[in-house]
């Protein structure tokens, strides 16, 4: 599965297009995460939990995306993007779109 | 009486910590885009000849917190409107820091080049107390190496 956010998948031809995939995860921080960026709120810096958070959900929602793109038999997904939004307080999603397509 | 000695102490400690961990993350973050300097990042769509590399998605997130010190300043400042430059230099860090990682990611694929770079704000920490408190940044391209 090749992934890129240009139109194009570089060096190979796109010979179907397949419409657009999405995946999306929603995540919120638990308790302990909570004091020590709560502490880390007084001394500043990178709260490490959350960068970890972040990026997990990323891969998840990259993850769903591409399930279901192997699901209607493509080979890759062009021009990918990553949105953001907040649902609620403490919560927030992560979604990732793009179109499947099939490759040489 | 020891709310304003707390609150005063709260204070001197986001001051003394932050200024540090500010100081000593732009030190590593100049020191590192010296030594990724050879990775370069476009914001362009076009990659001129196409044909001959091969691409890969790459990312790098990061989420900084601003401190104590700094978001009396800002609201401080919020109050009487204008630059609010406790939060610039927050988010300059993190968008510089993201960017690294994603050329960190690009350079653990071998590639040489990243294409098409966007920078994606979040906000998970967004409505916790009502302040901004921590701002969350995805950078996000295409890395492309030479086709061997």
């Amino acid at each position: 599965m090749i992934v890129t956010n240009i139109e194009t998948v570089p060096g190979k031809t796109i010979v179907k297009h397949l419409g657009l995939v999405n995946g999306n995860t929603v995540r919120s921080k638990h308790a302990g995460r909570d004091i020590m960026a709560g502490l880390k709120n007084i001394f500043g810096g990178e709260l490490k939990g959350y960068t970890e958070l972040l990026t997990e959900s990323r891969e998840e929602a990259l993850q769903r995306m591409l399930d279901q793109a192997r699901a209607i038999g493509a080979n890759a997904v062009v021009n990918v993007r990553f949105s953001t939004s907040s649902v609620a307080a403490g919560a927030a999603e992560l979604f990732a779109y793009g179109t499947a397509v099939v490759v040489e | 009486m020891y709310d304003l000695i707390l609150f005063l102490f709260l204070l001197l400690l986001g001051y003394v910590f932050g200024q540090r961990a500010e100081k000593r993350h732009f030190r590593s973050i100049i020191e590192r885009e010296a030594q990724l300097g050879d990775i370069l990042v476009f914001s362009e769509r076009k990659i001129p000849d196409e044909a001959a590399c091969e691409g890969i998605l790459v990312a790098g997130s990061v989420v900084v917190s601003v401190d104590y010190f700094k978001r009396f300043v800002a609201d401080l400042r919020n109050f009487f409107g204008g630059r609010v430059s406790a939060y610039e230099s927050l988010l300059e860090r993190a968008r510089r820091e993201a960017v690294l990682r994603m050329k960190e990611a690009a350079r653990r694929k071998g590639a040489d080049s990243v294409w098409n770079l966007r920078l994606e704000t979040a906000s998970i920490y967004k409505g916790a107390a009502g302040s901004v408190g921590a701002v969350e940044v995805i950078a996000y391209g295409t890395a492309v190496r030479q086709r061997r």
